[in-house]
């Protein structure tokens, strides 16, 4: 009984007339130590995973049906049912500005950022003289810690005294205020962030694109096929597991894009994030604990919106 | 949370120490400020062992006990200032106090969760809404009797802010004004008087435009420096009582009172800098030294920003003239930084004597001596070492009729910083909108004061 799960006996060539018992123990792939193990290693990253990924979680979800600051025990924890999420939605406009950036955030590394990286890869996968050099330039903002990021950037984009301004030749009423002006702050930080972004893809690209069968492109070229075409018809679908790597590092990245904005200005004035709102209302002396977690669920629905068809893809595949 | 980095114990106590500190006399410490930081650094070395004393009572063979203290004065200058004062201390009691310093903003960020963990005896806070929000969830420890010993050095203003119901909570230590700044020099060359009235002050506000310069400097890109700005406009159109119950929630944020006091901001904001959300209060106030803007709305830690020697003695300020003749300008926002107890300290009797020693003229100087964009809160404090900034700051502050914290700390902190900033970045983006301005605060103010809320 205890060997079922691992190795189903094959009824039919028992035979003769030995107790079931005595045939689930001849049929025993795995010691008892072997088993041990094994329970040891699925039970400690699932109570890992229970303890750390789904308790808060879930808690995270209780936790916005109610109001609480954050100081006292259960008792001082008040059920206010769906209030919080009125207030998100009806009387808190940073919410809905939230909302669009983070949107603007994944369509403009969905659409600009991501292949950026991706055609940069395959322009330095090619043996060029000095490649390992733009390979580091490109990456090295991967690489910087982001408080040094957020002064760089700084650096180009402050009103009165940054480069970016001086370089445009813009002075006085002309200036164009980068981090400030909420209609311009978003683009100046998607840009900052693309910086970083690109980057990381290009880095990622390149690894598959070494992967690749040397043979597939000479052949491709046998048949003359141009270089656009060779990548499009042969090297890209080639790279489908990269592929969905790739993208599934873009949605990641666009919606826990937090640093840089709470670096610049705690994600206020144009450049709110959910996270950032998250972050603003639960840490910190506000302690809004329940209307920051109502905020942290609607992020983890937007999550589930796009890891629910990934994961079932990739399910599908393994059962393949 | 945060982590609270703990100070190194380093093997326990230095050999010389005691002879350092017995050479500490306290006129001494004004005069060397270098041997300040030095003895200061050696005097917080005493590190674990004396907490691990503290934990197990009272008593250790030393001398009168042991008490902890929970510090954000982690920047140089105000480091060596409080390690001085526990020097200071436990030179004269024997009482050894263990400091825990964290950074500013972290220690003000994870104070909640500091306080429901296992706090520090002493801890360094501010007065006004926040102290006594803290004494009413029951964290704070009841220092009347500390009161009694320190109350004689204190203006009532002082015992006021102090004071929550009918006890103490709080030592104040230092404070500092907000008011006008602006260099004396810049004023002389161009023939500018300090404005005594808001026709004077708008007729300046067009001279200095006229000559080319921009009156007011403006940097809210952190957020709360506008709420000076607010403060100032609203004590002087609604008066200090109206203030202090709206920062309470006891009043509208959408009447006509707080829509006066935006329409008067929106007719003086043509005379700021522009675009001030995308500007740090620091390169404000670079502008101020710059001579490229005339004046500038903020604490006296503006002075920071000013080399020192020529242009910092080039620095002065005036308060905000009055807006409405029957409300005056006896008003102002003049923070008091200083220490409270916590609700369960392991050793109060020696915590209540280090407050105690906090509260004195002594603690105030040592305090003051290595900062000079403070002043002490204790009325016998020695001001013969003020700078002639220091002085007229004492001065308006001993003559305001009222003193108010500053926002921030006046009213719920939730309140501040997810409605309040936002919606001022939001007005100085867009003056005109004033109605959606005050439709926000409204809204967010019926949202967050709400019991348990």
């Amino acid at each position: 009984m205890t060997a079922t799960p691992v190795a189903p006996p094959p009824a039919s060539t028992a035979g003769g007339g030995g107790a079931p018992r005595k045939k689930g123990t001849r049929l025993q792939l795995l010691t008892r130590t072997d088993r041990l193990v094994l329970a040891v290693m699925v039970a400690v990253p699932a109570l890992l995973v229970l303890a750390i990924v789904w308790l808060p979680a879930i808690a995270t979800v209780l936790l916005s049906f109610t109001g609480w600051n954050g100081i006292g025990g259960l008792d001082r924890i008040n059920l206010v049912g769906l209030e919080n999420y009125t207030n998100i939605t009806t009387n808190y406009p940073p919410f809905w500005i939230a909302i669009r950036n983070n949107v603007l955030w994944l369509v403009v590394f969905f659409l600009v950022a991501t292949p950026l990286g991706m055609f940069l890869a395959v322009l330095l996968d090619r043996d060029l003289k000095g490649s390992w050099f733009y390979r580091s330039s490109i990456y090295l903002p991967v690489v910087l810690s982001l408080a040094l990021a957020g002064f760089i950037w700084q650096l180009q984009y402050s009103r009165d005294q940054g480069l970016l301004n001086a370089v445009l030749g813009l002075d006085g009423a002309d200036r164009v205020d980068w981090y400030g002006d909420p209609d311009v702050n978003i683009w100046a930080v998607l840009v900052a962030a693309s910086w970083r972004h690109v980057g990381y893809i290009m880095l990622l690209y390149l690894a598959g694109l070494k992967s690749v069968d040397l043979a597939l492109k000479e052949a491709a070229a046998m048949d003359g096929a141009s270089e656009t075409r060779t990548f499009f018809a042969v090297v890209f679908p080639t790279l489908a597991p990269i592929n969905v790597v790739v993208l599934v590092i873009t949605v990641i990245e666009s919606l826990r894009a937090f640093d840089l904005v709470w670096v610049i200005n705690k994600g206020r004035n144009g450049l709110e994030l959910l996270s950032a709102l998250v972050t603003a209302n639960i840490i910190g002396e506000a302690s809004l604990v329940g209307f920051g977690s109502a905020i942290a669920t609607v992020l983890l629905l937007i999550s589930l919106l796009f890891i629910v068809p990934y994961l079932g893809s990739i399910l599908r595949e393994d059962r393949r | 949370m945060p982590s609270r980095p703990r100070p190194t114990a380093l093997p326990s106590r230095l050999p010389d120490l005691e002879a350092l500190r017995t050479a500490f006399a306290r006129r001494s410490l004004l005069r060397g400020a270098g041997a300040v930081g030095a003895v200061g650094a050696l005097a917080a070395c005493g590190g674990e062992d004396t907490a691990s004393d503290s934990a197990s009572g009272s008593g250790s063979g030393e001398g009168g006990g042991a008490t902890t203290l929970g510090s954000n004065r982690a920047d140089e200058v105000p480091r060596a200032a409080e390690d001085a004062a526990i020097a200071a201390f436990t030179d004269a009691s024997d009482i050894e106090v263990t400091p825990n310093v964290v950074d500013n903003e972290t220690f003000q960020e994870s104070i909640n969760s500091y306080l429901q963990g296992n706090p520090d005896d002493v801890f360094t806070w501010f007065a006004g809404f926040r102290a006594r929000f803290f004494d009413d969830q029951g964290f704070i420890g009841d220092i009347s009797d500390v009161w009694e010993e320190i109350g004689d050095g204190f203006t009532e203003g002082f015992k006021t802010a102090s004071t929550n119901g009918d006890k103490q909570i709080f030592v104040p230590v230092l404070n500092y004004p907000w008011a006008v700044f602006y260099r004396k020099s810049l004023f002389k060359e161009n023939g500018y008087a300090v404005p005594e009235t808001r026709d004077e002050l708008i007729a300046l506000c067009e001279q200095i435009q006229a000559d080319g310069l921009v009156p007011f400097a403006l940097g809210d890109a952190d957020g709360w420096p506008a709420m000076g700005t607010f403060d100032i406009l609203n004590m002087r159109l609604n008066g200090y009582d109206f203030h202090i119950s709206l920062m309470a929630g006891d009043e509208q944020w959408d009447g006509p009172e707080v829509r006066a006091v935006f329409e008067e901001w929106a007719t003086l904001l043509p005379f700021h800098q522009e675009d001030p959300v995308g500007r740090t209060w620091q390169d404000a106030a670079a502008s101020l030294l710059q001579k490229e803007s005339a004046m500038y709305i903020l604490g006296m830690f503006v002075g920071e920003q000013f080399p020192e020697g020529e242009e910092r003695d080039d620095l002065d300020f005036f308060t905000f003239p009055a807006l409405d003749d029957e409300i005056g300008s006896g008003a102002l926002d003049a923070p008091i930084d200083g220490y409270m107890m916590t609700a369960d300290p392991a050793d109060e009797a020696a915590a209540k004597a280090f407050l105690t020693f906090l509260g004195s003229a002594e603690a105030g100087e040592i305090f003051v001596a290595t900062n000079p964009n403070n002043i002490a809160a204790h009325s016998d404090a020695d001001t013969s070492g003020y700078t002639a900034l220091q002085i007229k700051a004492a001065e308006l502050i001993g003559n305001a009729d009222s003193i108010a914290q500053f926002l921030d700390r006046d009213t719920r902190p939730d309140f501040a910083s997810t409605i309040v900033i936002p919606t001022l970045q939001k007005f100085l983006q867009n003056p005109e909108d004033i109605d959606t301005v005050l439709k926000d605060l409204q809204a967010g103010k019926e949202r967050l004061f709400v019991e348990g809320g």
